[in-house]
């Protein structure tokens, strides 16, 4: 039988005097694809760089043994460590712009792997290989600079790069991060292909369960830089037996939940940043099953079938769901339209970011927004804040009046009704002040509170969002993710908006956290029945939260309509490819690259990528679409014959 | 930060400029002699017990007449630095807000002003309204704004990039409250290190004013106008009158640039 490609035993890594991977044992076998998942802190990405001994300097393993392929990596010596590299392992980062020498043409580092191998005819092979990684027309890719590649053809370079010398195992830290959803899912089915092809052992990194369940064989969880359980991908999702694997699987909003289904579960307490102290079972604080035993006796691995989990106790059958955080109540009637946008534009120059966007919104009602990175979809929120000005031609009503097309123009009622949770807190709260301040001063210029009235509006706004008076004093910096989240959605509300948009609010969080903002910004809509226009390129998220889902494409509006029938269908090509990127059997897939600004002229704006183009009519004639009816289509496939899931 | 901040490089220079602060402040204290008082029997002495940096062309003691130089030198340089730092940041933060022509005209103008040798712009502003301290500080902080202006723009171009921004403006924050609360407060640390280059550029420049004579006028003791005075008396072999001005002038702009790396150190 054939060495395991990687063999971790008793695995701990410090970085100076402080502990970041404790005890970590994993094989992976030859061949086989094995996935290390963990949120923000836990050590995944120092236990990718630290298997191959290539961690920072101020990084040390302080004890056990990695063996690649037989060879006992901590023993080699600094050229034969330089020949491992070359010959043996491969990596893939997180982003590809950066992992890509930018003076260099793609040709020219692609020679490089080969040439370091002391192989001949390079050019050949280099051309060969961007083939092999579906690329077209690679001799033109051959000599072009990584900066005019899209995302999406970077990371294909780079996994070229990495398998030009065949090794035996392939390290993945995130590659998907940051792609868009389709993309994401044929960069994934590429490795899979090349893989069974060369028999390449992977080692897969993420923090995206779902996704890593799809790619790989077996699972280990990290947390806190323990491994918590390990096993076999299909059992440890449907049957976990660590309590964190099991409220992990539990936070994720999939499976068809709606909000209406209830709040998700979350995990109390917060993820242990690297170097604080840690119970004998690191998972002890959170754990609702912790008993004292957890906090003095470290918890043995208790092996079941291949499947290992660390605890001291067996799985129960069924987790609890947290009683409501808040007592939701019934929701509304019939509710009027909040917004209205009509035929609303924007040009950049060349490039048409929106074009002829139609829509309502009501009251109460969550409107989300999907689409991958082109479609405009933050552009379109820009213009319904005001920030941008829309081409003449459009217009936005807000409780029917007519908003002014910029913000100057508009008045502070008006400014205070629509509201906008950003994406990163880290860039939208103003770190050089406190908690109190960020909170305050909205309270004290569009609600018009001061002096005690404000202390006391402040005080029950952080309530809302369940930050407690000790965070008024501080400072973004000290705060973490979901916190500096929670500040922001608490700014957002402090004016009493009509309308909040949110770009992408959890993106940046992980997935524990996110459960829990999920299911604050579903209580605050109840409560204070405002509106959301949800943006996101996550479907489970989108699905849970929206009422109605519109799609956008390269700045058209290619369907809107109720949330559960835009996703089942029958719907857009589009939204099928979007929807199904998440199975791999039954995925749809889009043909040809996007095209550039201005490279479609008549016609469907889908029509270069479209798998469902009938014909000629699709480059001429401009698909109808009707914003009056309740779920209107921009196709010109009659609605029985549209795709549909399942 | 103050931790980072006491490195042996930044604690040396900042003694060194404490030093001289202190001359300055005290300096009718601390002298030995007056300064400005001849004793042509002993003029061009050299360095001896009674006179530790010897004495000038007409017999006045060097060592009181370095103590007392520093007043000049250290109450236009401030100064001037001072108010190039409130023009040049009022500037930088209206140009890399405002953008658009606001920051294109402004900008151009900036640029005009860079283009200009500061020497000659000096010389002829100083020319126009004559030498004094007042105008010599008025003309450095003319040259000093625009490259203060510089580095506040660029600064505020990458924080407008940040979205806690356009928040402010979307709950009805003015201009002035946007550029002076929200963005300021997050500029301070680059602002702070330049504006500490800068004055040890300013102290320089004083001098080298003095020096061409257009800054203070005699009998003052100033360190340019000394080494004005008596740089022809080095190939003589009298050459302490000049040496301990300009080691005067070098230390203490060494010293100012050694608290300038060590506040960039820190701050970084």
């Amino acid at each position: 039988m054939a060495a395991p490609a990687l063999c971790v035993t008793n695995l701990s890594v410090s970085y100076g005097k402080t502990a970041i991977l404790r005890d970590v044992s994993l094989t992976v076998e030859a061949g086989e694809c094995f996935g290390l998942v963990g949120e923000s802190g836990c050590g995944k990405s120092t236990a990718a760089f630290a298997v191959m001994r290539a961690l920072p300097p101020a990084g040390r393993i302080t004890g056990g043994s990695i063996a690649m392929d037989g060879q006992d990596v901590l023993a080699l010596k600094r050229h034969e460590l330089r020949q491992l590299w070359a010959r043996r392992v491969s990596m893939v980062y997180q982003d590809p712009s950066r992992a890509l020498n930018p003076t260099l043409t793609v040709g020219a580092q692609l020679m490089e792997a080969f040439a370091v191998l002391g192989l001949t005819g390079t050019r050949e092979r280099a051309e060969a290989m961007l083939a092999k990684v579906q690329i077209p027309s690679p001799t033109r890719v051959m000599g072009v600079y990584p900066h005019q590649l899209s995302g999406g053809t970077q990371q294909r370079v780079v996994i070229a790069m990495a398998l030009a010398k065949d090794p035996v195992l392939l390290v993945l830290d995130e590659p998907t991060t940051g792609l868009d959803a389709t993309v994401e899912a044929e960069i994934l089915d590429l490795v899979e292909a090349l893989r069974r092809e060369a028999g390449t052992a992977v080692l897969l990194i993420s923090h995206n369960l779902p996704m890593v369940a799809r790619m790989c064989d077996r699972i280990g969880v990290l947390y806190a830089g323990s491994l918590v359980e390990q096993g076999p991908a299909a059992a440890l999702l449907r049957s976990p037996r660590h309590p964190y694997t099991a409220r992990l699987i539990s936070c994720l909003p999939g499976g068809g939940r709606r909000k209406e289904d209830g709040p998700l579960q979350t995990i109390a307490g917060q993820l242990p940043g690297p170097g604080m102290a840690l119970a004998a079972c690191v998972f002890a604080p959170r754990c609702d099953r912790a008993e004292d035993k957890c906090q003095s006796v470290p918890p043995a691995e208790s092996w079941v079938d291949h499947h290992m989990a660390k605890c001291h106790f067996e799985p129960s059958v069924s987790t609890p769901a947290d009683a409501l955080l808040d007592d939701l109540g019934p929701a509304e009637g019939a509710r009027a339209p909040v917004l209205v946008a009509k035929s609303l534009s924007k040009t950049f120059g060349a490039t048409r970011a929106v074009h002829d966007v139609t829509f309502e919104l009501a009251a109460g009602e969550t409107l989300g927004l999907v689409g991958e990175s082109g479609s405009g979809k933050t552009t379109l929120a820009r213009l319904l804040l005001g920030l941008n000005r829309p081409d003449p031609g459009g217009t936005i009503l807000l409780d029917g009046v007519a908003l002014g097309p910029n913000l100057a123009s508009r008045s502070r009622a008006q400014r205070q009704a629509i509201q906008i949770i950003f994406q990163n807190p880290d860039s939208a709260l103003n770190r050089a002040h406190r908690v109190r301040y960020i909170l305050g001063r909205p309270l004290g210029k569009l609600a018009g509170a001061s002096g005690r009235a404000l202390t006391t509006a402040i005080a029950e706004l952080a309530r809302n969002v369940r930050l407690g008076e000790a965070h008024l004093a501080m400072r973004p910096r000290a705060l973490s993710g979901g916190l500096k989240q929670r500040v922001a959605i608490a700014r957002a509300f402090a004016g009493r908006p009509r309308v909040v948009l949110c770009d992408e609010p959890t993106s940046a969080l992980d997935v524990s956290v996110q459960a829990a903002i999920l299911n604050l910004l579903a209580g605050l809509q109840r409560r204070e029945q405002v509106a959301y226009v949800f943006i996101s390129h996550d479907l489970a998220v989108v699905r849970y939260l929206a009422d109605r889902i519109a799609v956008m494409y390269l700045g058209h509006m290619l369907e809107i309509g109720p949330a559960e029938e835009v996703l089942t269908g029958p719907h857009h090509p589009y939204t099928a490819a979007l929807v199904s990127a998440a199975t791999a059997a039954t995925r749809v897939r889009l043909k040809g690259e996007i095209p550039g600004p201005g490279e479609v002229q008549g016609g469907c704006i889908f029509q270069k990528n479209c798998p469902r183009k009938i014909g000629p009519v699709c480059e001429t004639l401009a698909p109808p679409f009707d914003p009056e009816s309740v779920h209107p289509v921009r196709c010109h496939i009659p609605w029985g014959e549209l795709p549909v899931v399942g | 930060m103050i931790r980072g901040l006491l490195t042996p490089g930044f604690l040396t220079g900042l003694f060194i400029v404490l030093f001289w602060v202190l001359c300055a402040l005290f300096g009718p204290w601390l002298e030995p002699m007056d300064p400005y008082r001849d004793d042509l029997m002993n003029a061009l002495a050299p360095p001896s017990a009674a006179h530790w940096f010897g004495t000038d062309q007409i017999g006045r003691d060097i060592f009181s007449r370095i103590i007392a130089g520093a007043r000049p030198i250290l109450s236009v340089a401030p100064a001037a630095t001072l108010l190039a730092t409130l023009c040049g940041t009022s500037l930088g933060l209206i140009t890399g807000y405002a953008g658009g022509w606001v920051d294109a005209v402004l900008s151009r103008l900036i640029e005009v002003i860079l283009a200009l040798p500061l020497i000659v712009v000096a010389l002829l502003v100083l020319v126009a309204l004559g030498p004094s301290s007042l105008n010599v500080t008025i003309v450095i902080a003319l040259v000093f704004t625009p490259i203060i202006a510089r580095t506040v723009r660029s600064a505020v171009i990458g924080e407008c990039k940040l979205d806690y921004v356009p928040a402010a403006a979307l709950r009805d924050e003015g201009a002035l409250h946007i550029m002076s609360v929200e963005i300021l407060p997050n500029i301070l640390p680059p602002i702070l290190v330049e504006v500490t280059v800068r004055l040890g550029y300013a102290i320089f420049t004083v001098a080298s004013l003095s020096f061409l004579g257009f800054g203070v006028q005699p009998p003052s003791p100033d360190w340019g106008l000394t080494i004005a005075e008596n740089y022809g008396l080095i190939v003589g072999g009298y050459g302490w009158t000049v040496g301990f001005a300009a080691l005067a002038t070098a230390s203490l702009v060494v010293g100012v640039n050694l608290v300038a790396e060590g506040l960039e150190e820190a701050v970084r």
